[in-house]
């Protein structure tokens, strides 16, 4: 990695930090956490989806194990929510370790991959649903209790500044990735799986690390999010909405792409917000917002809305 | 001990008995070719070979140590490289990349993988695709990025699975000193091949394969006058219905 790779992102981080400068108003910052900590959760799904090309259907398993590990650590057993918040992406990418080896063991690529991880975050839902530990259907509150030194913040500025590292900190880790020995191997896997093994690259090994490292990152994302809201319920946490998000965005903003899931997520979440404002609050306005700028740009390749800006200008 | 030796190897799919009994050695520093019919069963045996397919009964010997049924990752870790008959380039990536994803077998740093990557693309002729997407490449070029990410492992054996099909007779010219100077390398080769020119010129030691069996073993000129041989490519009766018309 050299100074030239990390120059847009820092330009980047320094750009958007100073939001919270001139923009004060709640709504307006709560909408732009929101966003990143939805940006986090499409990192993290690029990484396996965008560079492994192994499309996951159920990144909500680690969203929501990293949320409700790091919520319940401090409200049953009372730990600090810093070393829960660890705990929480350690757990999360703990279950994606075993999701992976299971599936990827039994050899499932595509769609039937994609069946798989859907199922286990439906299983996880159903379980946090039932279970008496994580609140069940009540969900769990978080108790309000504004310290920094308790990952509470009166002003939504630092949460937001937060919010920004935490996602910088992924835009560098995927850039490093990008320039490393296993992210030529995840592409190449992608890519070819045959044609990867003849040159000598352990697939199985190279899809676990890729998993595991993504679902830390979602799960981050999800510790975040319970951090933040301060409640969880398993609709929440383990939500079909949650592996949807994290998926359209990269797919929208460029999968495979440092950017891509930062710049996906935020239209998205722009767009359907500013539906919101015209259209007033139709439920599920969004989600039509979402599918008919799917259905847009997977019809024009590149696929990717950078690709179709750069088509336009070529023109 | 022999460097590589296929000892009895048969495979079977189905009711298909695509290899039967197909014993044969490689020797070291050689290149040694392995030609046959369409539907012969030469690319099983690369499969084979090469970890991508375990066999009903036989073993692979390679260096007096048995490597039969051991994955291909392993296989090219221990120095056994293969290129695909039909190509398989990482179509999204350029040409370096695609030949890094072999470099970076023995080099884990970007850097020297890069180094390794354009260092051969130099010796197969590829330095000025460098850049291209290997997807944009000609018939001519995909075959050779093929051949390079397969040399950029650094192997010790290399497998060709028909690396100058679909060429024209200029590329095929073109690309025999390149394979001709990766033994001289060091690199023991072994190779499937259609194009007659290629193998005459090239290879030391041919194996025939015909019906899963291997038919004859020779240099090119003995195997060409075998009447087996004859026969397998041409039709029952044709070696002596060549020589009859000889006497004509």
């Amino acid at each position: 990695m050299t100074a030239k790779d990390l120059l847009p992102i820092a330009i980047f981080a320094i750009l958007a930090a100073l939001l919270p400068v001139f923009v004060t108003a709640g709504t307006w910052l709560n909408f732009a956490v929101f966003t990143l900590i939805l940006c986090l959760a499409a990192q993290g799904w690029n990484i396996l989806g965008g560079y492994g090309g192994q499309y996951s259907f159920g990144h909500a398993a680690f969203f929501g194990t990293g949320a409700y590990v790091a919520a319940i650590l401090q409200t049953r057993l009372g730990i600090n929510p810093y070393p829960g918040f660890l705990a929480g992406i350690a757990a999360a990418a703990v279950i994606g370790w075993i999701i992976g080896f299971l599936s990827f063991r039994s050899g499932l690529r595509g769609s039937y991959f994609a069946l798989v991880t859907l199922a286990f975050a439906e299983v996880f839902r159903v379980l946090a649903n039932a279970a008496e530990f994580t609140g069940g259907a009540a969900g769990l509150l978080i108790k309000l209790d504004v310290r920094p030194e308790n990952f509470q913040f009166a002003s939504r500025g630092v949460f937001f500044w937060v919010a920004l590292g935490l996602v910088t900190v992924v835009l560098v880790i995927t850039r490093a990735l990008e320039r490393s020995r296993l992210g030529a191997q995840l592409v190449a896997v992608r890519e070819n799986e045959d044609a990867a093994r003849a040159l000598g690259v352990d697939v199985f090994r190279v899809k676990l690390s890729a998993i595991t490292l993504s679902a830390g990152i979602t799960g981050a994302a999800g510790a975040l999010y319970a951090q933040y809201f301060l409640y969880l319920d398993s609709s929440i946490a383990y939500g079909t909405w949650i592996s949807v998000e994290a998926l359209l965005a990269p797919i929208i903003g460029g999968a495979g792409t440092v950017f891509g899931p930062v710049i996906g997520g935020i239209i998205l979440h722009s767009l359907s917000e500013f539906t919101k404002s015209l259209v007033g609050r139709i439920p599920g306005v969004d989600l039509v917002i979402f599918g008919v700028l799917l259905i847009l740009v997977v019809r024009f390749p590149p696929r990717d809305i950078p690709g179709v800006i750069r088509a336009w200008r070529k023109r | 001990m022999s460097f590589l030796e296929v000892q009895a190897v048969s495979k079977r799919f189905g009711g298909l008995l695509a290899v039967s009994d197909a014993s044969f050695t490689v020797a070291e520093g050689s290149i040694t070719g392995l030609i046959g019919p369409n539907g012969a069963g030469k690319t099983t045996l690369f499969a084979i070979v090469s970890g991508f397919e375990a066999p009903n009964t036989g073993e692979i010997r390679w260096r007096g140590e048995r490597i039969t049924g051991r994955p291909p990752h392993l296989l090219a870790q221990a120095g056994i490289a293969r290129t695909f008959q039909i190509v398989q380039p990482f179509a999204g990536l350029s040409v370096r990349e695609n030949i890094a994803v072999g470099a970076f077998l023995r080099h884990p740093k970007r850097a020297e993988a890069i180094a390794v990557a354009e260092e051969v693309a130099a010796r197969v002729g590829l330095t000025e695709e460098l850049d291209k997407p290997a997807a944009a490449l000609t018939v001519s070029g995909r075959k050779r990025v093929e051949l390079a990410k397969a040399l950029a492992t650094q192997p010790k054996l290399l497998l060709l699975d028909e690396v100058l099909a679909g060429l024209n007779p200029s590329e095929v010219r073109d690309i025999v000193p390149v394979v001709r100077a990766v033994r001289d390398s060091g690199i023991t080769v072994l190779m499937i091949e259609h194009v007659m020119q290629a193998v005459m010129n090239l290879c030391e030691t041919v194996h025939v394969l015909a019906q899963g069996r291997i038919i004859a073993s020779g240099t090119p000129a003995e195997v060409v006058a075998d009447s087996a041989v004859i026969e397998a490519y041409l039709g029952h009766g044709a070696a002596t219905r060549l020589s009859g018309g000889a006497h004509a």
